[in-house]
């Protein structure tokens, strides 16, 4: 996973609450069994007509918003189904870092998987960033969002902003304990399936 | 203090523990299914990986599987290539695999309780969100992602934050059990709690109505935990639960001393303290019909579609989400549920595709037929729900009632099969989400129990199932 950076872009407001995973990516693409491309599927029945034209009332297809790093949505977004084709959708479009009042659980850790960093502020400043038409930054070192007016602060839990600072790869980091889970074994009472 | 059972678990599966850092957690149970695990074995291959442990871990095909014949080939060229994939998979990594012809393939979450794989007081794990079914038998069911499958696959553990606990108490008696059922005390506690209620916590189900459900009963409860937003939920094991799991097909050998030790442990301590708690009273609920597009936005089968206002409660953001969902839905406040007419109806998901659903939903229609404006069909939540049932001969009231009668999988809850809506189609579905477009590009979903959807598919609308006589 490559570390994260700090983002400097203006940002796309989707004022909706509980957007759900089957609208981030519909299933019609889960078929596929890689990681890469789902950015084109990204929002797919709000994107486009059943001719598969843009639907010019939809946010993603307003030009002003191309270019974008940052969303900001309403309260429980990624709530459903776990698929992880959201965040590879959101990531490969070219968003960075997704703003809400609150995340579903699968998939706000879903976002720390791929480095994408899920920002979760009041409702009221998400408000407020909805309206906001300058470029604004994120920097994640600080745990600060800068927007043309004013400095807003960040919560995030030190373990996730290492993880995503350090882009690091979960699995290697399991495997310095290797010890520790064969110690598990050993002791665990729960017999296998097979 | 004493512990919730929650606590207990998560306490006996600690490998590493750190302060303000997650916690190692190991898994005994893994579940693969084809749709979310193609990439996590590619991840094992880049970093030339094993699968730590092939003897925790099962896969199964469900989420795109034809329901039709199954002797054809596949024609959706994608979902073929996604089910080989998992073939392939499975083979190259020694994985047990219950494929398209094994009489043991189904949803994955149906499959697991029925052949014994499913223990209380154990972890376990799946790509999939419904996962939390798994809970209605004392083992904490974690939905999880691709990258986390990848992780247990390569591991057999986890990195996860302790979530905080969540009693939801069920207090009462349902007057009518075959007109009242499971689903519509989950899509009462959700309907009360939120879609976002749960964010963050395990549920535990405790109290009078949740001890009188059968073990499906408390599946159907369990599994929806994930559109209450929790993390999972969970019910403390009894004897129906011990007597459910006793001689299946991968049932421990040491079943008998498994019971023994669950028996003192597995229950949350009298003076254990939950972080939350709600209270639902069952004595007068009704059946549920979801009206929009998410399953909080629910009502009674005798009450009017609610106006955005009276739904949202003075929340602006959930008002104008009611608007666009009414919009989405064709429908109007102040229409009663009952003149809802519908198009097409399903029953089948890992929340009702069981035999007693499908027991329950036969009697409501053995000798009458499927309204003529109205497609039905019943999905098997397995291929052994499929066999028992047809040992019953409910196949025979089914399709003499103009029901198709299909092979299992996941189908029209999701529709990645050729099962789906086509734009406009209204749908009583026995599933667990209504979302826009879930069902179908521009299908419109409303959830309700199977006795529901059974007496919506003869009268072509939406029929309150307690004016039925259903003994």
């Amino acid at each position: 996973m490559e570390p994260f950076e700090n983002v400097k872009s203006i940002v796309t407001p989707l004022d909706k609450v509980n957007v759900d995973t089957d609208q981030i990516i519909p299933k019609q693409f889960l078929k596929l069994v890689q990681k890469s491309g789902f950015g084109k599927f990204l929002f797919f029945n709000w994107r486009y007509d059943e001719n598969e034209n843009m639907k010019s009332d939809f946010i993603l297809n307003d030009p002003k918003y191309d270019g974008s790093k940052i969303l900001v949505a309403g309260d429980n977004f990624g709530c459903g189904s776990s698929r992880e084709h959201a965040v590879w959708a959101l990531d490969d479009y070219g968003f960075s870092v997704i703003i809400s009042s609150s995340f579903a659980d699968i998939f706000f850790s879903n976002c720390f998987k791929n480095g994408i960093l899920p920002i979760s502020l009041e409702s009221q400043i998400v408000e407020k960033l909805l309206q906001e038409t300058s470029p604004i930054e994120i920097d994640l070192e600080n745990q600060i969002i800068k927007t043309s007016s004013e400095d807003i602060s960040f919560e995030i839990n030190s373990h996730k902003k290492k993880i995503l600072l350090e882009g690091l790869d979960d699995i290697a980091q399991t495997f310095q304990f290797e010890d520790k889970i064969s110690e598990f074994e050993e002791k665990s009472t729960v017999p296998s399936v097979l | 203090m004493g512990k919730t059972l929650f606590e207990k678990i998560w306490e006996s599966h600690i490998v590493v523990t750190k302060q303000n850092e997650p916690d190692l957690i190991y898994i005994d149970r893994h579940l693969v299914h084809e749709v979310t695990s193609p990439q996590a074995f590619d991840g094992l291959r880049m970093n030339n990986r094993k699968v730590r442990r092939p003897d925790l871990t099962i896969a199964t095909m469900d989420h795109n599987v034809p329901t039709s014949d199954r002797s054809l080939p596949i024609l959706d060229q994608t979902s073929a290539v996604q089910i080989k994939t998992l073939e392939t998979n499975c083979k190259d990594f020694g994985i047990k695999l219950f494929d398209i012809n094994s009489p043991n393939q189904g949803i994955v979450h149906v499959i697991g309780p029925q052949l014994g794989i499913t223990l209380p007081g154990s972890t376990i794990v799946c790509g999939d969100s419904h996962t939390s079914t798994h809970g209605a038998f004392g083992a904490l069911a974690l939905g999880i992602g691709t990258s986390e499958v990848e992780h247990v696959l390569a591991s057999q553990t986890l990195w996860l934050e302790k979530p905080k606990t969540f009693e939801v108490r069920v207090e009462g008696k349902r007057s009518n059990p075959h007109a009242v059922t499971a689903k519509d005390i989950i899509l009462s506690i959700i309907k009360n709690i939120g879609t976002a209620g749960g964010t963050g916590t395990v549920i535990e189900y405790r109290g009078e109505g949740i001890n009188d459900l059968s073990m499906d009963e408390r599946m159907t409860i369990c599994n929806m935990s994930i559109e209450g937003g929790a993390r999972a939920g969970l019910i403390a094991p009894d004897q129906k639960t011990f007597d459910y799991l006793q001689d299946r097909e991968y049932t421990p050998k040491n079943y008998e001393s498994l019971v023994d030790s669950w028996k003192d442990t597995l229950k949350t301590d009298s003076d254990a303290t939950f972080d939350k708690q709600f209270i639902l009273d069952i004595n007068d609920i009704a059946p549920q019909v979801s009206w929009g597009t998410n399953p909080g936005m629910t009502c009674d089968v005798d009450e009017p579609i609610p106006s955005p206002d009276e739904y949202s409660n003075g929340d602006a953001n959930q008002k104008k989400g009611a608007e666009k969902a009414l919009e989405y839905m064709d429908l109007k406040s102040g229409t009663m549920i009952e003149d809802i007419k519908i198009d097409r109806v399903f029953i089948g998901s890992c929340t009702n595709a069981r035999l007693e659903d499908l027991i329950e939903a036969s009697k409501i229609i053995q000798g009458q037929k499927v309204a003529s404006s109205v497609n039905a069909m019943v999905v098997p939540g397995s291929q052994m729900v499929k066999r028992q049932a047809e040992e019953m001969g409910l196949d025979k009231i089914f399709i003499d009632a103009n029901f198709e009668w299909r092979e299992a999988g996941c189908s029209m809850c999701l529709g990645m099969n050729p099962d789906i809506l086509s734009p406009g189609e209204r749908c009583a579905s026995t599933s667990n989400r209504n979302f826009e477009g879930r069902q179908g590009n521009g299908g419109r979903t409303h959830l309700v129990s199977p006795v529901m959807a059974a007496a919506a598919a003869i009268n072509g609308h939406f029929v309150d199932v307690r004016k039925l006589d259903l003994n």
